[in-house]
């Protein structure tokens, strides 16, 4: 079960897996750098949304129906650096799809994270549906849908807000709104300030939070999964957040937003300011700062090496498993 | 037994046996359905398990395919073929693949039935063919069942597949065929065609209303010396692609029907195939009847009527093959 | 005029309804679109308005009873010809009345021309090949006189049915070359289509005799059971025998004396201590045959040839080595006689003249053996416990095994054997 408090070794392991999140991230950008990744997809900037809603809920047991940002989640949700690289690399061995899928395409049965594609936003009536068999099996899940503000524009966002609100499905839509579409920005995506006020339409809560802050979207997610828990159905929470790179390792986020622009948001970078917060507070002390940040690199060391030495997957797997075998 | 009621009956049938099997779509509940197929069952098995859900196929599918993968056996209808488009995306991109793209770790157990064809007045938005979008589409399987015996042991088996299959039923034989339906249960494997009706002398290829259509004719060129044989696809993917050869090879005519439009319909995959695999055993072309190709069957009778294969069709193009 | 109600289909994929009630009695009058009575179908409970203005003047189905769409359920005698129930274009919203029985055909393939004798389906070809059968020789019932597989077939079944008659024992039991009509292709068995043809190769069309050759060579295969047995022979006397006439054979005959003579009149003793073996194969009977004419095969430039050595038991051994020696001067040049190629009853190959130690003859039906001489060799043999350098040669017998025993055959050899043994330096060939 999810802690009902936020403790400061709560603080600190979210701390703990922002800072990996962020290293693991960096490392992906090398290798693509390096000719061995060829396409990255960055949760950079995200990670205090991604790891504080994780933590508000019941990690590898609720189910998650992730988008192609969310890096920081699946590691907070149980996914492990060398699962992450293998993925990164399309690795034979890679968990989330045996090197199918493009990198950031997450998926993991055993750790309920639901595969997802590219076609935006489909993932909202999946979860609408998960949560549905939740609700029939009384198993006592909830199911997360997360996604960009573009992706509220699909059809498939409306229908899927719709069904959940109509029969109260204790799912929780969770959108990590940076301000941009790659490069459209939110004020040509839609009309309206807050994405969270599209909630009203379907006569469910929409919630607004600081996704720079992993302690207030804990807060907001938390009540969201309780609110589902209890029955009451749906919620739509809006994090604004921002994201500190390109879309993606072929994106070239110099032509559609300023220098001035990103740089003003770096002031707000989460670890960063979470770091600090939790410094002030007396929560982490230098050597424990520093032990984690050895961890860390070790461990994503450890994964790129592991990943590299890993066996790409053989060609004549290629027809495999469209149907049962 | 109808049609229409050898489905319900398998519907009901596999509920009572599966509490994981839950339907929805538009008016299938209270209603049961514009066709009348799940009457009665929302009754029998409560509202949460035949539910009225919002009028929007996208979420109708998508819904389904989280559904199936949280550990229940989804059967949504879609209320006409011809609306079945808005889901294509969660059909093609999410259903489809869900297995191939995770590696065999996810897996989507999910029957979508729609009613598909016409001749019933239904218009251009009520009487599609929709089977060969699908029947390109690697990771479903499509069901089209001819005769109410078929329907219910298709759709047993579908339920039971654990990979999504779109049922689809066609319209104007929910009520007009009739046959015996077995009151156990029993399942037609999906991908196994069935000789419906032996003959010598040519092969009709053919699937759902079009083989009740195909026996009509093959019983007409009977009396008049020419020896049918109907091969029931019963579905179109998989293809059962040995006995199409098989009935090629052995009358070495082949007349394939479908109902659905000619350019890249099932027609063209198995004439394919008995290109590929039976040319030195055709003794004539191998011809294709199908609905036209325009847009889809007008509403007014004469058109309509224009754009139907019939009976009397099938049998004309049979003949001409057949003196070929 | 009566108007009369029809079943309406209400509803997409009904195809009966049911008779709720009637809102009308018989007599009463009805307004055109008043309703008259109630339908029930399983989508949909409806009243059913008067198709015209009247009065009601027959009910034809009963409340409760089910009929199908189209069904006349009730009948209106309408108001006087001013009544306008005019010519209705569509009578109610029922009965789809398809137009017209007119099917238009959806474009037919290009209907096969006269022209289409002479163009093959792959199925005819196949079949063609494999049956080893002319398509240009079968009779077209398809479109355009084109040749169909199942006229290709009915030719196939009607070749291979069991013949009406047996073979008729006095046929000619040779092949002759330039017969009338012979048949063009090789019965009954599918040939092994020949690979392609590569730059170099030749292909050379069969001539009458190699066409005869392959048809009669394949219908014994294919219809005579043969089996086969081999004895060795010591014919160091007869070497000698020959040795000692050679020379003046040649001086008093004109041509040389070979060994074949001295085979055939082992032969002539073997086929009449075994009469089996001088028999014909006749479907449900054997003919023992009273005379005994050997045929000799001999090779020619053109092909294999068997001329017939007549009433060869009449003949010593001068005169059989006359005959071979008449036959096979005429076989050489082509002057052989129709007679000279038939009428035979056993057939001796002298295949030793083309150096072969052991041959597995063909049987030229409806005769049931052929024998063969291989090569005569010096070889080290056993003679009493002593190895001697000996004159050998190997005589081999393929035989209908429907006619003749194992034993017989080997009793037939054995004639042989020891007629051939018997001779020595001192016999006569007189």
């Amino acid at each position: 079960m999810a802690d009902s408090q936020m403790t400061p070794e709560l603080m600190k392991e979210i701390y703990y897996y922002m800072a990996l999140s962020r290293a693991v991230d960096d490392r992906m950008w090398i290798l693509n750098r390096q000719g061995k990744a060829p396409v990255v997809y960055s949760s950079n900037g995200h990670e205090a949304a991604q790891v504080g809603s994780a933590f508000a809920l019941n990690r590898g047991e609720d189910w998650i129906a992730p988008y192609y940002r969310d890096l920081a989640l699946v590691l907070a949700w149980g996914m492990t650096p060398r699962e992450v690289m293998l993925h990164v690399l399309a690795r034979a061995d890679d968990p989330n799809s045996g090197g199918r899928q493009m990198p950031a395409h997450w998926g993991s049965r055993r750790l309920h994270i639901l595969s997802g594609g590219s076609v935006v936003a489909t993932q909202n009536a999946h979860a609408a549906g998960l949560a549905l068999a939740s609700k029939m099996l009384k198993d006592g899940r909830v199911a997360v849908a997360y996604f960009g503000e573009g992706s509220t524009s699909q059809g498939e966002f409306h229908e899927a807000l719709n069904f959940a609100a109509v029969w109260k499905l204790p799912v929780i839509f969770f959108n990590e709104n940076n301000g941009y579409a790659i490069s459209v920005p939110q004020r040509k995506q839609m009309a309206i300030t807050d994405v969270a006020a599209r909630a009203q339409g379907y006569g469910i809560p929409g919630v607004i939070v600081d996704g720079n802050d992993p302690i207030k979207v804990w807060e907001v997610t938390r009540a969201a999964a309780e609110r589902a828990r209890r029955g009451e159905g749906p919620t739509l929470i809006e994090a604004k957040t921002y994201r500190f790179v390109p879309h993606s390792s072929d994106d070239d986020d110099r032509a559609y937003r300023s220098r001035e622009e990103v740089m003003e948001w770096k002031k707000r970078d989460p670890l960063i300011t979470f770091e600090q917060r939790l410094e002030a507070e007396g929560i982490l002390s230098a050597e424990e700062k520093a032990r984690m940040q050895q961890q860390i690199k070790d461990a994503v060391n450890d994964a790129t090496d592991y990943a590299e030495k890993a066996a790409l997957p053989d060609p004549a797997t290629l027809e495999r498993y469209v149907y049962a075998e | 037994m109808t049609y229409l009621e050898a489905i319900r009956a398998g519907l009901r049938q596999e509920m009572q046996l599966d509490p994981r099997i839950v339907i929805w779509g538009e008016d299938v509940g209270v209603r049961g359905g514009v066709f009348r197929v799940t009457e009665g069952l929302q009754q029998e098995f409560g509202e949460d398990r035949v539910i009225d859900s919002p009028l929007a196929e996208g979420a109708i599918v998508g819904v389904a395919i989280g559904a199936a993968i949280g550990g229940l056996r989804p059967i949504p209808e879609i209320q006409f073929g011809d609306f079945i488009f808005p889901a294509m995306n969660q059909i093609v991109e999410e259903a489809a693949r869900m297995r191939y793209r995770s590696n065999n770790d996810f897996h989507v157990p999910l029957v979508i039935r729609a009613p598909i064809g016409g001749g019933i007045h239904g218009a251009l938005y009520h009487s599609q063919s929709v089977e060969a979008f699908f029947a390109h589409v690697p990771g479903v399987k499509v069901a089209v069942p001819g005769t109410p015996y078929d329907a219910k042991g298709l759709l047993a088996a579908a339920i039971a597949d654990e990979d999504p299959v779109l049922f689809f039923e066609h319209k104007a034989a929910y009520r007009s065929l009739r046959g015996e339906v077995p009151e156990e249960r029993y399942l037609i494997p999906l991908g196994q065609a069935e000789v419906k009706r032996e003959g010598k002398d040519l092969s009709i290829i053919t699937y759902s209303l079009m083989v009740n259509y195909a026996l009509r004719a093959a019983e007409t060129l009977q009396q008049e010396g020419i020896s049918v044989e109907v091969l029931d696809l019963r579905t179109v993917r998989p293809l059962d692609q040995a006995r199409i050869l098989e009935t090629a090879k052995k009358t070495g005519k082949v007349l394939i029907v479908h109902e659905d439009n000619r350019t890249g319909g099932i027609g063209a995959e198995v004439s394919a195939i008995l290109a590929e695999e039976a040319l030195f055993y055709l003794d004539a072309p191998i011809r294709r009847l199908c609905g036209p190709d325009v847009p889809a069957m007008p509403y007014s009778p004469p058109l309509e009527h224009a754009f139907m294969i019939t009976p009397e069709k099938i049998a004309q193009a049979a003949r001409e093959l057949a003196r070929f | 005029m009566v108007e009369k109600v029809l079943m309406p289909q209400l509803g997409e994929s009904v195809t009966e309804g049911t008779i709720g009630q009637w809102l009308k009695n018989v007599g009463d009058s009805v307004e055109k679109y008043e309703s008259l009575l109630e339908i029930l179908t399983d989508k949909v409970n409806a009243e059913v308005p008067s198709p015209a203005s009247g009065v009601l003047a027959r009910i034809l189905v009963q409340a409760g009873e089910t009929v199908p769409v189209g069904t006349p359920i009730a009948e209106i005698e309408v108001a006087g010809e001013a009544a306008e129930v005019a010519p209705q274009a569509e009578p109610a919203p029922a009965a789809p009345s398809p137009p017209a029985a007119v099917v238009d055909a959806p474009a037919a393939p290009a209907h096969p021309g006269p022209t289409e004798r002479g163009r093959y389906s792959p199925a005819v070809r196949r079949l063609a090949q494999e049956h080893g059968i002319d398509p240009s020789r079968i009779a077209g019932s398809g479109a355009g006189g084109r040749v169909t597989r199942n006229d290709v077939l009915k030719a196939v079944a009607e070749r291979t049915a069991p013949p009406t008659a047996p073979p008729a024992p006095t046929a000619p039991s040779a092949p002759v070359a330039g017969a009338p009509e012979p048949p063009r292709e090789v019965a009954g068995v599918a040939p092994v289509p020949a690979g392609p043809v590569e730059p170099g190769d030749r292909v050379e069309p069969l001539s009458n005799i190699r066409r005869v050759i392959a048809q009669r060579m394949t219908q014994a295969k294919a219809t005579v059971p043969h089996a086969w047995i081999m004895v060795e022979v010591d014919v160091s006397g007869l070497v000698a025998l020959r040795e000692r006439w050679k020379a003046k054979f040649r001086e008093e005959e004109g041509f040389n004396l070979t060994y074949l003579p001295f085979m055939l009149r082992a032969t002539v003793e073997g086929l009449k201590a075994v009469p089996q073996l001088n028999a014909q194969w006749n479907g449900d009977s054997i003919i023992y045959k009273k005379r005994i004419n050997l045929g000799m095969a001999a090779a020619t430039d053109r092909g294999l040839v068997v001329p017939v050595i007549r009433d060869a038991d009449q003949k010593n051994l001068v005169g059989l080595a006359h005959a071979v020696h008449d036959l096979t001067e005429r076989a050489r040049s082509g002057r052989l006689k129709l007679e000279d190629l038939s009428g035979g009853t056993f057939t001796v190959d002298n295949t030793g003249a083309v150096g072969t130690m052991l041959t597995y003859a063909v049987i030229n039906p409806p005769e049931v053996g052929i024998v063969t001489m291989e090569s005569i060799v010096k070889r080290p043999v056993v003679v009493g416990d002593a190895i001697a350098i000996r004159s050998m040669v190997n005589l081999c017998l393929s035989f209908d095994h429907r006619v003749v025993d194992g034993a017989d055959a080997a009793r037939f050899l054995n004639v042989l054997k020891r007629h051939l043994e018997s001779l020595g330096p001192d016999s006569s060939i007189y």
